[in-house]
């Protein structure tokens, strides 16, 4: 636990840096907001007084310094194009977000350890180098392959599922497949090669000489330990999904996140780029810290303190 | 290609300690014949890209407008795009691009992430904590919004996307470099170096870093297919490589339009992408085993 605080207390300077950094990145061409707002044919009288009414006329610690406080506020500013706030836009669009990646955890969780499991159990059969390849193959497959292969195959060619997403949980479950394939390879080859390795240890002996029949000792004794490199590598992985959500919510047609920044891009919006990538990456953040703390629940020694 | 503990363990005794890269290299080809037949295919493609003016068929720009979306034929190998352009000739322009963004990129932030590592490692203390924390942050941003956020600076050209793939790259390497260079700093010869007064600068660059190589070496060629990845999803968005350049993923952006009416369209460049980065997977595989057998299962 005094671990895990000290992680938590490790996060806030991480979480400073990253909006120091978005922050400045985003601000390195001076006036870019305010003629991005007005256009081209307006006076210099108009340019400044929008300028000062922004408050962009203050030294640039001072604009962060205010933009920090109203953060912890949970207010990101105002949209270029909407007018509208920036927080609220995410909150409307970060439901959508959580849908789809939330399923594609638990296809790429279910599906992972499934197939990292049978491989295990069948090393080095048929079974195992198939589900062996085609994890690898997952792992090379861009996000946007699998999207548009399983958009071809499954709405197009089949019709069991809708082209676009409408948000509602159906029409999901493909951008959630799309999204999750690559974490199912990882999952199942990290799953595969710790339960091997477990496998070797000596009180998976034990539990055989007890005459465990394999499955059961594969369950109940190897996965649980097998299972502590396969949360971490979850969580590292979180990070490049919300990525990948970027691509599948642009195929799909969700109102996401990834939605609300590549639309950004195109706007020139600062506030609503700055605002998705911050809020982003302190869900990445958290989510990291959330798998430290489940770590540290299910390993006895870090648990202990050790 | 995943290998278990006893397969791990009969490697590591068969590496002698003070075998060169280049034997371990040639072991690796005999060994493990999946891994060299990559690095072959590896080595074709770049040629291809390379010659890629005198092998392709067609100009990299060359409109047909009268074939337009033609599937694979005689003429056009792998069809036409809707300009008529032949995709087999854009697929070999499109590897130049592709292949110089995933190779690029992965050299810069080695470099950088070399440098940082050593630094962090070796002198510690603030310059540690201060590296640290940057490669954290730097891989706490999801590496694609990262690179969005570089584009809507500089906007999009192929420098934009260097920048961004360096950025998220060096961190990795960093880590990796640190935690080497922190074990290296408590062995013998190295505290040798110390006590007869050699500079810290040369015992970083002499003594720890080549010590480094063989995961750098791994590092690197599993950098390379991450990068092609990234360009080709940034592309594929329209905020990566802009016509009239070709790449992969610019080439799938464009033949999404026409998915259902002329699906081989997207395949194509798909597939590429696909077998390079499959390629360089095998091959770092294949160099963990022989040149890193520690770093396996992290």
């Amino acid at each position: 636990m005094k671990q895990f605080l000290k992680r938590l207390l490790g996060a806030i300077p991480v979480i400073i840096g990253v909006v120091l950094l978005i922050f400045l990145m985003l601000r390195i061409i001076p006036g870019d907001a305010v003629s991005v707002l007005l256009g081209d044919h307006v006076s210099q009288d108009t340019i400044d007084r929008l300028t000062a009414a922004m408050g962009l006329d203050k030294p640039m610690w001072q604009q962060f310094v205010s933009y920090i406080g109203n953060l912890f506020k949970g207010d990101l500013g105002i949209s270029y194009t909407y007018g509208l706030s920036v927080s609220d836009m995410i909150m409307e669009a970060f439901p959508y977000t959580v849908k789809l990646t939330a399923m594609a955890i638990v296809f790429a969780w279910a599906f992972g350890l499934l197939a990292g499991i049978i491989s295990a159990i069948y090393q080095n059969k048929l079974l195992d180098r198939l589900f062996m390849g085609m994890s690898l193959m997952g792992l090379s497959m861009p996000v946007f392959m699998t999207s548009l292969f399983l958009q071809y195959l499954l709405a197009f060619k089949l019709g069991w599922f809708s082209l676009v997403s409408d948000g509602s949980w159906p029409t999901m479950i493909l951008p959630a497949i799309a999204l999750g394939w690559n974490s199912a390879g990882s999952i199942a080859r990290m799953t595969r090669s710790s339960l091997v390795e477990v496998m070797q240890a000596d009180y998976i002996d034990t539990a055989k000489a007890k005459g465990l029949r394999y499955r059961a000792v594969i369950v109940g004794h190897g996965l649980k330990n097998a299972m502590l490199p396969v949360i971490t590598m979850m969580a590292l992985q979180l990070s490049s999904m919300l990525s990948g959500a970027v691509i599948t919510e642009s195929i799909f047609a969700i109102p996401g996140i990834g939605r609300l920044a590549t639309t950004a891009i195109t706007n020139r919006d600062m506030p609503v780029l700055q605002g998705t990538v911050i809020f982003t990456t302190i869900i990445v953040i958290a989510g990291n810290l959330l798998a430290d703390l489940l770590y540290s629940v299910l390993d006895p020694r870090i648990r202990k303190g050790q | 290609m995943d290998e278990s503990i006893r397969n791990q363990e009969s490697l590591q005794s068969q590496i002698g300690e003070k075998d060169g890269i280049g034997e371990k290299l040639l072991r690796m080809c005999r060994q493990n014949k999946l891994a060299a037949f990559s690095a072959v295919l590896i080595l074709v493609i770049i040629l291809m890209a390379v010659l890629a003016p005198v092998i392709a068929p067609y100009g990299e720009a060359e409109q047909d407008l009268l074939n337009r979306l033609q599937g694979p034929s005689a003429k056009h190998l792998l069809g036409t795009d809707e300009l008529g352009r032949d995709v087999f000739t854009r697929l070999l322009y499109g590897a130049r691009v592709s292949l110089t963004i995933g190779i690029l990129p992965s050299l810069i932030s080695l470099a950088v992430g070399v440098i940082a590592g050593l630094l962090a490692g070796y002198v510690g203390g603030a310059v540690d904590y201060i590296i640290m924390r940057l490669a954290d942050i730097m891989l706490s941003i999801p590496s694609l919004l990262l690179a969005m956020v570089v584009t809507y600076t500089m906007g999009t050209s192929t420098v934009t996307l260097f920048v961004a793939l360096s950025m998220t790259g060096w961190a990795s390497v960093a880590r990796v470099v640190r935690s080497q260079t922190l074990s290296l700093k408590e062995s013998e010869y190295v505290q040798a170096a110390q006590s007869i007064g050699v500079s810290k600068l040369v015992i970083m660059l002499r003594h720890i870093l080549p010590n480094c190589l063989p995961s750098l070496i791994v590092l690197f060629t599993l950098n390379i297919p991450s990068a092609i990845l990234s360009e080709s999803s940034l592309s594929f968005l329209g905020i990566g490589v802009q016509m009239p350049q070709a790449s992969w993923g610019l080439m799938v952006n464009q033949a999404k339009e026409f998915l259902f009416t002329a699906p081989w369209l997207c395949l194509s460049p798909c597939l590429a992408i696909m077998i390079v980065v499959l390629a360089f997977n095998f091959l770092g595989d294949g160099l963990r085993d022989v040149l890193d057998p520690y770093m396996k299962n992290q």
